[in-house]
C-alpha cells in the first residue's frame, strides 16, 4: 500500500434506509495517487458509499475522514470545498445554461463583482480542451448536447474544481470509445499528480485497464480489497456473487411448450433505449429480465404497458394485435395486463391515502352500484385480498405510508391482483423489502403462473431471477443480449452477459 | 462567427418579440393620423413603460420557476404611496421616491421570505400578500386622488432634448443599472439555475435560497418603479383592484411573448420589455384601426390566452407519458 | 433521489395534522362568535346566525367547486368572471326569451359556467399548461366577452323572480333558500367525494397523478370534470348573487376569488391537492364569512379587511400548511 496518508477513510460506516442496511459496518480506505475501483452487483452498497463521501447523504453510524480530518458534510458544497468532487451518474448539469456557465457555476471568475463572461468562456475552452472536447462550444446550451457530450462536460466540471479526491460513478457509460480513452488518459494524469480516484464501473475491462486497487462490495459489506493482478476476473466475479443463497424458491414446474403464447412483442424499438426487441411469453410462464440497471428493462415494461409514445414494432396478446395506447387499453386487453412499477412511492401508491382506497383504485368500476360505490362489496373484496396476500395492517383506514416497505409493495400487488390480470409485468418488485416478504412474492408469482398467468419479471437481483424464472432475457444497451434457460441459467452466465465480458475473458 | 450563431440561438425568443414589435409599430405609425412625432412617441412610451416595468418584475420569479401574483398590487401600492410621499420640494420628492422604492423592495422581500423560509407555494403566498398590499394601498388612498411633485413628474413623462421620451431613457437606465448587473451576477445566474433544475442546482452548490429571495425582492422593486411612473403619468394615486389585476395578468403574457419559459430557467427581462411593447401596440393598433372599443378586452384576453398556450408545444416533445405528470 | 438530504415530509403525521386543521378552524369560529358576542349580544341570536349562513351560502357554493380543482392539485383563477358570467347570462336569457327565458335563465347561466370550466379543463389536461396561468387567461377572455355582451347588446340585467326567490326566499321554517341550496350542493359534493368512484379518482389524481394514470385512471377526464364542476358552481353562485342583489353587474365576482380559495385552504385542504374534506371547507367558508361580518360590524374599512384577510390566511397557512411542501 501507498505510504501517503489516506485521502479518504471510513470507519465502521453504516447506512440504513428504514430497516434495510444499504451499508453495513464498512471500513474503507483510499489513498492519493491511486485509482481505486469499486465493484459489486446492483444494490451492493457502492452508490451509498459514494453518496456519503460526496455529502449527498450522511451515514447512520461510523466516522468519515478526509485528508486525515474527521468530516460530517451537510451538503455537496461542503464536500466540494474539502476537495471531494463527484461525477454523478444522474447528471448534475443545468440544462438551460450554457456549457461555460455550467463549468463555472459555483465560483466563476469575477470582474467588478460580476461574472466575467469572457474569462469564464476562456476557462471553459481550456477545460474542454483538457479533456479533448474542443468540439463543444462554450456557449452551447447543455440541453442541446447529446448525452455523451454532457457526460464529458460533467467530467470537465469536476476537473475544474481541482479535486483531491475524484469520484467517478459510471461516468463513462454513455461515452464513445475514443472519449473513454481520453478519460483514461486524464485519470492517469490526475493520478500522477497525486489525486485520489474512486472509480465505479460495471465494465470489467475498464477496471483491468485502469485500477491500481479494487474493492468488492456485496450486500452492503466490503468483501475484499486487493491490488491489480492479485485476482483473476473469474475470482472477482465469484466474489461479487458470493455464496449467500439464503432464499428458498418455489419449485419450478417442467416447461410447458403446449401452453399458448400470451404476449408477443416483435421488433420493439424506442429511441436509443429499446433496440429491436422481440419476445414471447407463454401462459403460465415466468420470464425474467436481467442485466445491469438501466439497460432498457424499465423502458421495455413501460412500452408494453403503453406508457411510451412513439414505440415502433408490434405487440400481440393471445395472437391478436394490441395497440400500445396506455394503461387503460392494456387493462382492457383480452388478457388484462398489470404493471408493478419501479418506484412504489411515486408510481405505485398514493402514500397519504388509506389502504382500502389504494387497493381498490384500479378496480373501482367493479364496485359501481347505481351512482355510488358498493361499500360493502368493496370492503369484503379488499379484505379477501389482504388475507390472501397476508398484508399486515392494523386498520383499513390507515394511510399506506404507515406500512413497512414490504407491506406497501404487497398493497401494490393486491391492487393489481384484484383486477384479475392475465399478464403481469413487474419492475424490480423486491427492491428494498425484507426477506420474508420476498419469499412470499416468489411463491405468489409461481401460484399465479400455475393458474395460467404470464409473468414478465425484471429484477436487479440475479439470484432471484435464477430462483424464480423459467427463462431469463438478459438485456444490454437496449437490446436482448442473450436468453438463458435450464442449466445455462446461473449467476455466472447472467453476470457475464450483463457485464458483456466476452468468451476469452471467461476462459481466463 | 460561431459565437454569434449561439447568441442568436439563445435569444431566439427575444429576437422574435423585437421583430414582432417593430412590424406592429411600423403598421401603427404608418396608420396613425399624425405619424411619428415626438408627442405621439412620448404618449406611447409613457404607457408602454409601465407594463414593461411590471413585466420585468414578473420575469424574475418566473425564471426561478415561481410566479408573483402580487406584482400588480405592489405596482398599485407604489402608486398610492407615491401620491402621498412624492410631494413638496424636489428634494422631498426624491426622498419620497427612495421610500417608495424601498417599500416595493420590502414587499418583494416579504414574498420571497415566506416562500423560502415559510415554504409556502408562490401562488397562494403572493395571492395573500397581494391582498395585504392592496389593503395598504386602499388605506393610503380610499378614493382616487393625491398629488405628485410636478417637476419630477413632468420631467419623467416628458422628452429629453425635446425628442427622446424620458420614460424610455428611464427604462433603459433601469435595464443598465438593475437588469444587466443582475444577469451577470452570481445570484442572477443562480436564479436561472434554480429554475432550470432545482435539484441539480442544489447538488452543484448553487445558493438556491438566496437566489429566490433576491428574485422576489427585485420583482418588488421593479414593480414599485412601475408604480412611480404611473403616478408621474396620472398625477394621482388610485387603489384600483381591476388595474392591479390587469397588470398582473398582462405581465405574465408579456413574459411569455418575450420568450421566457413559464417552467423556469430560460428567458430574459429584455424579452419581457418587448413583450410588453407588443401588447401595448396591439391595444394602439385596435385604436388606430377603429376597432370597436367594446371588442378590445376580449381581443386582449384572446391574445393573452394564445400567448400562454405557446407553452403547450412542450407536450409534443414528451415521449414518456409519465413525464407529463412531473 | 429519495436518499438525499432534502427535507422529507413526516407522512405518518398527516392524518393527525389534517384533523388538527379542522379543529383549529372550528375553534376559530367559536372564538369569533364569542368575541362578537362580547361586542354585541346580537351575534348569538338565531336571526343573525341564519343571516350569516345565508351569506355564507354563495361563498360556500363557489368554494365547493374551487375545492374540487384544488383537490386535484390545480387552481381555478377564472372564478371571478365565471361568477359574473353566470349572473349576466341568466339575466340576459330571461330578457331575450320572455317566459321561456325565465325558465331557461338558471340552467343557461350554469351551463355557461360549465363551458368555461370545460375549456379550462381541456387546456390544463391536454395542453398541460399550468392551471394558474391558463385560468387567469380564461378569466380575461370571459371578462372581454362580458364587456362586449353588456356594451354591445344591452341585455336585461335584472334577476328573474325565480332567481330572487332562490336567493332570498324563506318559505321553509324561515330558513333561507340560499342556505338550503348550499346544503344540497354540499351534500352532493360530499357524496361525490366520499361515495363515488369519481371522488376516489379525484383524490388519487391529486396525490400522485402518475400513480393514478398507471392504475388505469383517466386522469385527463378527472381534471376536466373538476374544472367543469368548478365553473358550474361559480356560475350558479353568480345566478344566486344576481337574485340576491336583484341584478347582474360587471365585476360582481371579483370579491370572491381569494375568499373561496382561502376558505378551502383554511379548511385543511392541501393547496397541492390530494387531501381535504368538505367538512373543513364548510368550516372555512363560515370562518371567512364571520371574519367579514365582524370586520363589517366593527366598521372596518375595505382596506383593513383586505389586510386582515391576507394576514390571517398567511398566518394560518404558516401555522399548519407547512411540511407537506416537498411531497410533490
Amino acid at each position: 500500500m501507498s505510504d501517503a496518508a489516506p485521502i479518504l477513510e471510513m470507519k465502521h460506516v453504516s447506512k440504513r434506509y428504514g430497516g434495510i442496511a444499504a451499508l453495513n459496518e464498512v471500513d474503507f480506505v483510499a489513498y492519493p495517487g491511486e485509482i481505486h475501483a469499486i465493484l459489486g452487483e446492483n444494490g451492493a452498497g457502492k452508490s451509498t458509499l459514494i453518496k456519503i463521501a460526496a455529502g449527498v447523504t450522511d451515514p447512520s453510524d461510523g466516522e468519515v475522514f478526509v485528508d486525515g480530518r474527521r468530516v460530517n458534510f451537510r451538503n455537496p458544497t461542503e464536500a466540494m470545498s474539502a476537495g471531494v468532487v463527484c461525477v454523478f451518474q444522474e447528471l448534475s448539469l443545468l440544462p438551460d445554461l450554457t456549457v461555460a456557465d455550467n463549468l463555472s457555476i459555483v465560483s466563476p471568475p469575477l470582474r467588478g463583482g460580476l461574472i466575467d463572461s469572457a474569462a469564464q468562456r476562456q476557462r471553459a475552452r481550456e477545460l474542454l480542451a483538457s479533456i479533448g472536447c474542443e468540439d463543444v462550444h462554450p456557449l452551447e446550451l447543455v440541453r442541446d448536447l447529446p448525452l455523451s457530450r454532457r457526460q464529458m462536460v460533467e467530467i470537465a466540471k469536476a476537473l475544474g474544481k481541482k479535486p483531491k479526491l475524484l469520484i467517478l460513478d459510471e461516468a463513462t457509460s454513455a461515452l464513445t470509445a475514443a472519449d473513454v480513452e481520453r478519460v483514461y488518459a486524464i485519470i492517469r494524469k490526475l493520478r500522477s499528480e497525486g489525486v485520489g480516484i474512486l472509480y465505479v464501473s460495471h465494465r470489467m475491462h475498464e477496471i483491468e485497464a485502469l485500477a491500481d486497487v479494487a474493492t468488492v462490495f456485496r450486500n452492503g459489506r466490503r468483501i475484499e480489497t486487493f491490488r491489480k493482478g492479485e485476482r483473476s476476473v473469474s475470482a472477482i466475479v465469484q466474489m461479487m456473487i458470493g455464496r449467500e443463497l439464503t432464499h428458498h424458491y418455489p419449485d419450478k414446474p417442467a416447461p410447458k411448450p403446449a401452453e399458448p403464447v400470451a404476449l408477443t412483442a416483435k421488433n420493439l424499438s424506442w429511441g436509443a433505449q429499446l433496440r429491436d426487441i422481440s419476445l414471447d411469453i407463454r401462459k403460465g410462464e415466468i420470464v425474467g429480465l436481467g442485466g445491469l440497471d438501466g439497460q432498457g428493462q424499465r423502458s421495455l415494461l413501460l412500452a408494453l404497458f403503453g406508457v411510451l409514445k412513439g414505440v415502433s414494432g408490434t405487440v400481440e396478446i393471445m395472437g391478436k394485435p394490441h395497440r400500445l395506447s396506455g394503461p387503460r387499453s392494456a387493462m382492457r386487453a383480452s388478457l388484462p395486463m398489470a404493471l408493478i412499477p419501479e418506484d412504489r412511492k411515486t408510481e405505485g401508491l398514493m402514500l397519504p391515502m388509506n389502504i382500502r382506497d389504494n387497493i381498490s383504485l384500479a378496480s373501482l368500476s367493479r364496485f359501481q352500484k347505481g351512482l355510488g360505490l358498493d361499500g360493502g362489496k368493496e370492503h369484503s373484496a379488499v379484505e379477501r385480498i389482504i388475507d390472501r396476500l397476508k398484508i399486515k395492517i392494523s386498520d383499513l383506514a390507515a394511510a399506506v405510508s404507515t406500512l413497512s416497505g414490504g407491506n406497501q409493495q404487497k398493497v401494490v400487488l393486491a391492487k393489481w391482483l384484484m383486477t384479475g390480470p392475465g399478464i403481469i409485468l413487474l419492475n424490480d418488485p423486491t427492491r428494498g423489502i425484507d426477506v420474508g416478504t420476498k419469499q412470499e412474492v416468489y411463491q405468489l408469482l409461481r401460484d399465479l403462473a400455475d393458474k395460467g398467468v404470464a409473468v414478465l419479471f425484471y429484477s436487479t437481483d440475479y439470484a432471484e431471477l435464477i430462483g424464480c424464472c423459467d427463462r431469463v432475457l438478459v438485456m444490454y444497451n437496449g437490446s436482448i443480449a442473450r436468453e438463458l434457460e435450464g442449466q445455462h441459467l446461473n449467476e455466472r452466465t447472467i453476470i457475464e452477459t450483463a457485464l458483456n465480458v466476452d468468451d476469452k475473458e471467461q476462459a481466463a | 462567427m460561431n459565437d454569434l450563431r449561439h447568441r442568436i440561438h439563445h435569444n431566439g425568443g427575444l429576437l422574435a418579440a423585437i421583430g414582432l414589435f417593430i412590424v406592429m409599430f411600423i403598421i401603427y405609425v404608418s396608420n396613425h393620423p399624425v405619424g411619428l412625432t415626438a408627442a405621439v412617441a412620448t404618449t406611447a412610451s409613457n404607457k408602454a413603460v409601465l407594463l414593461a416595468l411590471v413585466a420585468m418584475a414578473q420575469t424574475l420569479p418566473v425564471l426561478t420557476r415561481g410566479l408573483d401574483l402580487s406584482v400588480g398590487m405592489v405596482f398599485i401600492l407604489a402608486n398610492c404611496l407615491a401620491s402621498v410621499l412624492v410631494v413638496g420640494t424636489i428634494g422631498e420628492g426624491l426622498l419620497g421616491i427612495a421610500i417608495v422604492l424601498g417599500a416595493g423592495a420590502l414587499a418583494g422581500f416579504i414574498n420571497g421570505a415566506i416562500i423560502v423560509w415559510g415554504r409556502l407555494q408562490p401562488i397562494i403566498t403572493t395571492l395573500a400578500t397581494g391582498a395585504v398590499y392592496y389593503g395598504i394601498a386602499l388605506y393610503l388612498r380610499p378614493g382616487p386622488g393625491g398629488d405628485v411633485q410636478s417637476d419630477i413628474a413632468d420631467f419623467a413623462t416628458g422628452q429629453l432634448f425635446e425628442v427622446v421620451p424620458t420614460a424610455l431613457v428611464v427604462l433603459l437606465a433601469i435595464v443598465l443599472i438593475v437588469w444587466v448587473p443582475y444577469r451577470n451576477s452570481v445570484l442572477g445566474r443562480a436564479a436561472y439555475a434554480v429554475g432550470s433544475n432545482e435539484q441539480a442546482a442544489y447538488m452543484s452548490g448553487v445558493p438556491v435560497q438566496r437566489a429566490k429571495l433576491l428574485a422576489y425582492t427585485l420583482a418588488g422593486l421593479l414593480a414599485a418603479i412601475g408604480g412611480l411612473m404611473l403616478t408621474f403619468n396620472t398625477y394621482s394615486g388610485e387603489a384600483s383592484a381591476p388595474i392591479a389585476g390587469t397588470y398582473t395578468l398582462n405581465s405574465i403574457a408579456a413574459v411569455v411573448i418575450g420568450g421566457t419559459s413559464l417552467f423556469g430557467g430560460w428567458g430574459s427581462a429584455i424579452g419581457s420589455i418587448f413583450g410588453a411593447f407588443v401588447l401595448r401596440t396591439i391595444e394602439d393598433l385596435l385604436f388606430v384601426f377603429d376597432l370597436d372599443p367594446l371588442w378590445q378586452p376580449l381581443f386582449q384576453g384572446v391574445v393573452l390566452l394564445a400567448a400562454v398556450s405557446l407553452g403547450a408545444l412542450r407536450v409534443l416533445r414528451i415521449r414518456n407519458r409519465l413525464e407529463l405528470f412531473a | 433521489m429519495s436518499e438525499s438530504k432534502l427535507p422529507v415530509s413526516t407522512i405518518p403525521a398527516l392524518r393527525f395534522a389534517f384533523d388538527r386543521s379542522l379543529i383549529i378552524a372550528f375553534s376559530c369560529i367559536i372564538l369569533m362568535l364569542l368575541g362578537g358576542a362580547l361586542y354585541s349580544r346580537e351575534f348569538l341570536s338565531p336571526e343573525y346566525l341564519l343571516q350569516q349562513l345565508q351569506i355564507s351560502a354563495f361563498l360556500g357554493i363557489i368554494a365547493s367547486g374551487a375545492m374540487m380543482v384544488i383537490l386535484i392539485g390545480h387552481i381555478d383563477l377564472s372564478i371571478p368572471w365565471t361568477v359574473t358570467l353566470g349572473a349576466m347570462m341568466a339575466t340576459a336569457v330571461a330578457g331575450w326569451f320572455g317566459e321561456t327565458g325565465n325558465l331557461l335563465a338558471i340552467p343557461v347561466g350554469v351551463l355557461c359556467g360549465a363551458m368555461v370550466g370545460l375549456l379550462n379543463g381541456l387546456g390544463v389536461a391536454y395542453l398541460r399548461l399550468p392551471s394558474m396561468i391558463f385560468t387567469l387567461g380564461m378569466n380575461a377572455v370571459v371578462q372581454g366577452l362580458m364587456v362586449l355582451h353588456t356594451g354591445g347588446f344591452a341585455p336585461q340585467d335584472h334577476a328573474t323572480d325565480a332567481m330572487h326567490f332562490l336567493a332570498v326566499g324563506r318559505p321553509v321554517f324561515g330558513i333561507p333558500n340560499a342556505l338550503l341550496i348550499w346544503v344540497v350542493v354540499g351534500a352532493l359534493t360530499i357524496f361525490l367525494l366520499t361515495r363515488t368512484a369519481f371522488g376516489r379518482r379525484v383524490y388519487a389524481v391529486g396525490n400522485r397523478e402518475a400513480a393514478a394514470y398507471l392504475s388505469g385512471v383517466n386522469t385527463n377526464a378527472v381534471i376536466i370534470w373538476c374544472f367543469v364542476l368548478s365553473g358550474a358552481a361559480a356560475a350558479f353562485a353568480g345566478v344566486l348573487l344576481a337574485g340576491y342583489s336583484t341584478k347582474a353587474y360587471q365585476a360582481m365576482g371579483d370579491p370572491y376569488l381569494l375568499p373561496a380559495i382561502a376558505a378551502v385552504v383554511l379548511g385543511g385542504t392541501n393547496i397541492l391537492g390530494g387531501r381535504g374534506n368538505y367538512l373543513g371547507t364548510i368550516a372555512g367558508v363560515i370562518l371567512i364569512t364571520l371574519l367579514q361580518s365582524i370586520l363589517a360590524v366593527m366598521q372596518m374599512p375595505e382596506a383593513g379587511r383586505q389586510i386582515i384577510y391576507g394576514v390571517v390566511i398567511l398566518a394560518m397557512l404558516l401555522a399548519y400548511g407547512r411540511g407537506d411542501i416537498d411531497r410533490k
